[in-house]
C-alpha cells in the first residue's frame, strides 16, 4: 500500500512537471501571444525593456523557465493578459465558488437519482422500470451535455419561463445548470448501479436473507445496496471528467461566473497566462481526485487493500 | 478363458453378426449450415430490435450525409442575404441561417464532416492503439515496463485540456483537430489490446505456433489480432460517438472549424447563437447528434452483447 501510495505521487509529481513544462514553451509558441517578436518589435524601446525586464524575458530561456517553475511551485500563476493588472490565481479564487457549487450540487443530486433508478431497475428487472431507467441511462450518456443545457434552456427558460435563463443573481440561477450538470452523473450511476445489483442479487447470501424471511426493504438496505455500491467508486474517475469538460460548456450556456466560463473566455480572447493557469489547475485537480478515489476504494474495499499489499 | 467365455464364443461366432447402418462417414457428416463467428454474432446481434433500429437510423444518416447536399441545389458555402432566417418551408426545407445558406445542404455537408473526422480519429487511435499495446504486450519485461509508464502519465492528464492546448497552437482544422484527438486517444485502445494480449499470449495456441516457428509478427497478425477483433470493434464503436461529441465540443467553444465549413458543432453554436427567435436553426443540427450518438452508443452495446456473450450483463 505505502508503496503503491509512493508510486502514484512519484507518477503525480512527473505528470504536473511535464504539463508545467508543456504549457511554458506552448506559451512561447502560440501565434498572436504578447511575447511574440512581431507584437515586441512595435514597442518603443523603453517600454520593450520594461516589459521584456517584468515578464523576466530579457534573461536566458533556460532562466526564464527556472523563473517560470519557481512561480509556479509557490501558486503565482503570473498576471492576466487580458484582465489587466489582476493575477490569474485571484481570477481564479474569485471564480471557483460557483463552479464548486455547481459540482456539489451535480454530484449529489446526480448520485442519488442515479442510485435510486438503478435499484428500481434492478429490483423491476426487465420491466418498464428497467427499460425506462436504461432509456434515460442511454440518452444522458449520448445527448451532448450542451445540446441538452441549450434544449433546457429553451424549453424550461424561454418557452415556460419557469427559471432563470441566464445571470447569476439568485440560488434559482443554479438549478438548471446543475440539472444539466448532473445528466451524465445519473446516467452513468443508473447503469452501473443496476447491472452491479443484479449481480449482488443472485448471491447467496441475499438469498439466504430471503430464505430467512428477512423483509424485502431490509434485504434491499442492509445487504444489497452495500455491497453493489463499493463498485460505483470506480466510475468517479469518469464522473469527474465529465463535470471538468461539462462546466466548460455549461457554465458559458448559462452565464455562469464560474471557472469554466472563465477558461472559455480566456480562449476567446487569447487570455494565454490565465488559459495555462487554469490548464495547471484543472491538471493538479483531476490527478490529486483520481487519487483520493484510488485510496478510497482501497481503505472501502478490503479485498483490493489486500491485493495491492501483496504486489 | 474360463469355461463360460468359451461356450459363448463358440456359440455366438462372428459370422452372426454384421454391420448395420454405420457407413463410414456418414456420422461424422454436416447436415446443418457452418456457423462462422461473424454469422453467430450477426445472429445474436440481429435479435436486439434496439441494435438493428440504431443500424437503420445510422445507414439513413450515413446515405444522407453522402447525398443530402446533392439533393438540393444550393451549395453549402453559397450565401444569399435576401433570403436570410427563412423558416423551413418549400423553398428551403430546413430554412435557411443568417447569411441566408441553406440549412438542410449544411446538415448533411456538417454531418459529414464531424463523421469523417470521427472515423478518421477512431481509426488513427486504432491504429496506434493496437500496435502500440501488442509490441508492449508481446516484448515484455523492462519495455513494456516503460510503455506502461508512458501510458500512465497520459491517462493523467484531463484530455480535453491538451486537446484544447493542442488546438490553439495549431490552427483548427479537419486535420488539426483529428490529430489533437488521436494524441490522447489511443491510450485506451493501447491499454485495451495490452491487457487482452497479456491473457492470450499464455495460451495454448500461441505456443503451439511459437513451437511451429511462427515470428512475432505472424503470431500478431494470423493469431492474437484474430482473437481480439471483438474487443477492437467495440471500443471503435464507443470512440466514433466520444469523438463526434469532442468535435463539436470544440466547435461550441470556439475552436472548431473555421466559416464557411460546417460540421455539427459549428452548426449547434451558430443554432444556440440565434435559438431564441429562430429556434429551428439548433434544432435540427441538435437532432441530428443526438441520433448519431444514441445511436452509435446502442449499437456499440449490442455489438458488445453479441461479439463478447460473456460480457453481457
Amino acid at each position: 500500500m505505502k508503496k503503491y501510495f509512493l508510486l502514484r505521487v512519484m507518477n503525480i509529481i512527473i505528470t504536473l512537471f511535464i504539463i508545467a513544462t508543456a504549457t511554458f514553451f506552448l506559451m512561447k509558441q502560440l501565434p498572436g501571444s504578447p511575447f511574440d517578436e512581431e507584437r515586441l518589435s512595435n514597442l518603443s524601446d523603453d517600454q520593450r525593456i520594461e516589459f521584456l525586464s517584468r515578464y523576466g524575458l530579457d534573461q536566458p530561456l533556460s532562466q526564464q523557465y527556472i523563473i517560470y517553475m519557481k512561480n509556479l511551485v509557490t501558486g503565482d500563476f503570473g498576471e492576466s493578459f487580458y484582465f489587466k493588472g489582476q493575477e490569474v490565481a485571484d481570477l481564479i479564487k474569485h471564480r471557483i465558488g460557483p463552479s464548486a457549487l455547481l459540482g456539489a450540487q451535480a454530484v449529489v443530486l446526480g448520485i442519488t437519482i442515479g442510485i435510486v433508478l438503478g435499484i428500481i431497475a434492478a429490483f423491476r428487472h426487465n420491466t418498464i422500470w428497467d427499460f425506462s431507467t436504461m432509456f434515460i441511462a442511454v440518452i444522458g450518456v449520448s445527448v451532448p451535455n450542451f445540446v441538452f443545457a441549450a434544449l433546457l434552456q429553451y424549453y424550461v427558460g424561454l418557452k415556460l419561463g419557469l427559471l432563470p435563463v441566464a445571470f447569476w443573481e439568485s440560488y434559482s440561477s443554479s438549478i438548471m445548470p446543475t440539472i444539466a450538470l448532473s445528466l451524465m452523473v445519473i446516467a452513468l450511476i443508473a447503469r452501473f448501479t443496476r447491472n452491479e445489483m443484479l449481480e449482488v442479487l443472485q448471491q447467496d447470501y441475499i438469498i439466504t436473507a430471503r430464505a430467512k424471511g428477512v423483509p424485502q426493504f431490509k434485504v434491499i438496505y442492509k445487504h444489497a445496496i452495500r455491497n453493489a455500491l463499493i463498485p460505483v467508486l470506480t466510475i468517479l474517475g469518469p464522473i469527474v471528467v465529465s463535470l471538468l469538460t461539462g462546466s466548460l460548456v455549461i457554465e458559458n450556456i448559462f452565464g455562469v461566473p464560474g471557472i469554466g466560463s472563465l477558461f472559455v473566455d480566456s480562449i476567446k480572447v487569447n487570455d494565454y497566462t490565465t488559459i495555462m493557469g487554469l490548464t495547471l489547475f484543472y491538471s493538479a485537480f483531476f490527478v490529486l481526485t483520481m487519487l483520493i478515489i484510488d485510496l478510497l476504494y482501497g481503505v472501502i474495499d478490503p479485498r483490493i487493500r489486500i491485493n495491492g499489499a501483496k504486489e | 478363458m474360463k469355461p463360460i467365455e468359451k461356450r459363448m464364443s463358440e456359440e455366438l461366432s462372428d459370422d452372426l453378426f454384421e454391420v448395420v447402418g454405420r457407413e463410414g462417414q456418414a456420422s461424422e457428416q454436416i447436415d446443418r449450415p457452418q456457423l462462422s463467428s461473424f454469422k453467430d454474432s450477426w445472429m445474436r446481434l440481429s435479435k436486439n430490435k434496439g441494435a438493428l433500429i440504431s443500424l437503420v437510423v445510422l445507414a439513413v444518416v450515413f446515405l444522407l450525409a453522402i447525398f443530402g447536399p446533392y439533393m438540393n441545389e444550393y451549395k453549402y458555402y453559397e450565401t444569399d442575404y435576401a433570403a436570410a432566417y427563412q423558416p423551413p418551408g418549400e423553398e428551403h426545407w430546413l430554412g435557411t441561417d443568417k447569411f441566408g445558406r441553406d440549412q438542410w445542404t449544411r446538415i448533411w455537408e456538417g454531418t459529414r464532416i464531424s463523421l469523417f473526422i470521427a472515423i478518421l480519429a477512431a481509426l488513427l487511435d486504432l491504429f496506434i492503439g493496437v500496435t502500440y499495446g501488442a509490441v508492449s504486450a508481446l516484448i515484455g519485461g523492462k519495455t513494456d515496463n516503460m510503455m506502461q509508464r508512458v501510458i500512465e502519465i497520459l491517462v493523467g492528464i484531463p484530455n480535453l485540456i491538451i486537446i484544447i492546448l493542442l488546438i490553439m497552437l495549431m490552427k483548427p482544422g479537419i486535420l488539426t483537430i483529428t490529430i489533437a484527438m488521436v494524441i490522447t486517444g489511443w491510450v485506451n485502445m493501447a491499454r485495451l489490446m495490452r491487457a487482452q494480449i497479456f491473457k492470450l499470449k499464455e495460451q495454448e495456441f500461441v505456443l503451439a505456433a511459437r513451437s511451429l516457428g511462427a515470428g512475432n509478427k505472424r503470431l500478431i497478425v494470423h493469431h492474437l489480432i484474430p482473437n481480439t477483433i471483438g474487443i477492437i470493434v467495440i471500443n471503435m464503436m464507443f470512440t466514433i460517438p466520444s469523438a463526434i461529441f469532442t468535435e463539436a465540443f470544440l466547435s461550441f467553444i470556439g475552436l472548431g472549424l473555421q466559416e464557411p465549413t460546417a460540421s455539427l458543432g459549428v452548426l449547434i453554436n451558430d443554432g444556440f447563437q440565434g435559438m431564441r427567435n429562430h429556434f429551428y436553426l439548433l434544432l435540427y443540427p441538435a437532432i441530428v447528434i443526438v441520433a448519431i450518438m444514441v445511436s452509435f452508443n446502442i449499437l456499440a452495446d449490442g455489438m458488445r452483447d453479441a461479439l463478447d456473450p460473456r460480457m453481457r450483463k
